[in-house]
């Protein structure tokens, strides 16, 4: 009974996902073509591959100096959320018990519930009084917006992991900061993927924030520059397209490689 | 004061001070300014009290914004959650290359919602009209996202196309925590396809449905980056969410203050349904 397979069911899921591909290969094609063939038809696999889109949508968007500040902020904003949140949410779980720390937690998880715009139009003034209007400030500020959702999931976790380790470490004579990066920093490695993960997907993908903060054109993340150069891709959809699919594809190719991790990563995250 | 609590102390103060001056500040500042009439940019400003709150209820695009959000989030939020499900019991039947599909069903997740937005911009005016004149569907053969009544409908197609993947891999996981001891029981006694979703699936899977719901509910009362690839609030004011007036009213219209006295409204809308949704939710799943 087990191995029969349910031939209907497959073939509806298969023709689900031509639903969730078709944009994709249409963004795919696109790229490849020049305006003629696009009058010759929307739909057909490009006959000859216009690579010079690419070079051209490279070239006008600046886009290996937005890739370089994309990534910049996106691997610095996780290794300091992995490494600072972590740390709070230690010392959060093991004094849940202290009206201080217990207080902390209410505090920082029930911004989960204040959406952005609230702060959005004065946090533009605070960034700009404190010369944070660049990656930096861009960095800090996903950071600090990441806390509520982390805390919550990272003091989860550390409660389930047993106090005996910790104790036999003091008995050794670590100091509390010792024991949290050599003992519990490492225990933490699957919530940390999780957390890594989710922040990398949110960083990358992040328009709202960088919209606002950003002013300066040499620190422009990837969505921005799509947003900033509608008016310049004009009627140019190859250009535009190849733009857009250069801008996607580090995550597409992350996500080939890792996939599992990520499909796994993001569900631990929400089910936690 | 051992040295042990002393350490635990420190390692809280860098998040406690950073969050204080990014998150409570801000929030404050707009609570303040809400009750001035200061334009953003000017040096002076006076307090007016609740004038700004008052307005905001007579405002017809204010009205208007909220009418829309709601009515999006509402259908977003229904539809995703309808489909995602099927979805899910699709990809937790017995078929093969269940992990490949899976792969391919979350892949929009992991995309920019404004890049996906101008994709699909691209594909209203250039594509789908093609589909609707040789369906010969008049409403199909002209830019949905150009006309008044339908623009919504775009969006809300982009926002589904999308949000399905996140809430079909919480499904699916859902799915597989039920043992499958529970449906050869139900076999046995008779149970019919539909009666063995409805007494065993879904009730299993409720705290699934529960987070499923208020996410797509507080993700799409937020929806921003799509508005601004698809139809920047048009035509007219007739696909404007909150957050996008927000934005452009406090950025580009001078009207800093009343736009914060509009945040800290839409902050209370929010919170009150997400605390509605989580006890009505909830006191369902205990119920079962």
């Amino acid at each position: 009974m087990r191995t029969k397979t349910n031939w209907a069911v497959m073939i509806l899921i298969a023709l689900g996902t031509l639903l969730i591909l078709f944009p994709l290969y249409m963004t795919l094609t696109i790229a490849l073509k020049n305006p003629e063939e696009m009058t010759r038809s929307v739909f057909a696999i490009p006959t000859t591959f216009h690579w010079e889109n690419f070079s051209n949508a490279v070239e006008m968007t600046n886009f290996f100096r937005a890739f370089r500040n994309s990534a910049l902020v996106t691997i610095s904003t996780v290794v300091l959320t992995l490494l600072t949140n972590s740390l709070v949410a230690y010392a959060i779980a093991r004094n849940m018990h202290r009206k201080f720390f217990k207080g902390l937690y209410f505090y920082f998880i029930s911004a989960m519930f204040i959406p952005f715009p609230i702060i959005m139009l004065p946090i533009v003034k605070l960034a700009s009084a404190l010369h944070m209007t660049n990656l930096v400030g861009l960095t800090i500020l996903h950071t600090v917006y990441a806390l509520a959702f982390n805390v919550f999931v990272y003091v989860g976790y550390i409660r389930s992991i047993p106090m005996a380790l910790e104790e036999a470490a003091t008995v050794d004579g670590a100091t509390t900061w010792g024991t949290f990066w050599r003992v519990i920093f490492p225990l933490m490695a699957p919530i940390n993927a999780t957390v890594g993960i989710l922040i990398c997907l949110s960083t990358y993908n992040d328009f709202l924030l960088p919209l606002i903060i950003i002013s300066d054109q040499s620190s422009y993340t990837l969505p921005l520059v799509q947003y900033i150069f509608q008016g310049q891709f004009n009627t140019d959809y190859n250009l535009a397209f190849a733009s857009y699919l250069m801008a996607m594809l580090p995550m597409i190719i992350i996500y080939l490689f890792a996939q599992k991790w990520i499909i796994n990563g993001v569900t631990q995250g929400a089910v936690k | 004061m051992s040295k042990r609590l002393t350490a635990y102390y420190w390692m809280t103060v860098p998040a406690v001070v950073l969050f204080f001056v990014f998150m409570t500040l801000p929030a404050l500042q707009g609570i303040y300014y809400s009750f001035t009439n200061w334009n953003g940019f000017g040096k002076h400003y006076d307090f007016i009290g609740f004038r700004n709150y008052a307005n905001l209820f007579t405002d017809s695009n204010v009205g208007n914004a909220y009418l829309f959000t709601f009515k999006f989030a509402i259908v977003v939020t229904i539809l995703i959650n309808v489909l995602s499900l099927l979805i899910a019991l699709g990809l937790n039947a017995r078929i093969k290359a269940r992990n490949f599909f899976r792969g391919i069903y979350f892949l929009p997740n992991i995309l920019s919602v404004l890049i996906v937005g101008y994709i699909f911009n691209y594909l209203f005016s250039n594509v789908f009209t093609i589909w609707g004149q040789n369906l010969g569907i008049h409403a199909f053969s002209t830019n949905i996202l150009g006309n008044e009544n339908l623009a919504w409908i775009g969006v809300v197609i982009v926002a589904v196309w999308q949000g399905i993947a996140f809430n079909t891999i919480l499904y699916l996981a859902g799915l597989q925590t039920i043992p499958a001891s529970l449906y050869e029981a139900s076999n046995l006694d008779g149970a019919s396809r539909w009666q063995e979703f409805w007494r065993i699936t879904f009730p299993l899977i409720s705290p699934f449905f529960t987070i499923n719901m208020v996410l797509a509910m507080k993700n799409s009362l937020m929806v921003f980056d799509q508005i601004v690839a698809l139809t920047n609030g048009g035509p007219g004011r007739a696909t404007q969410s909150i957050s996008h007036l927000i934005y452009i009213g406090g950025f580009q219209g001078g009207e800093f203050a009343y736009q914060s006295a509009n945040s800290v409204i839409y902050f209370i809308v929010i919170a009150i349904i997400s605390i509605l949704q989580l006890k009505f939710l909830q006191g369902r799943e205990s119920d079962m």
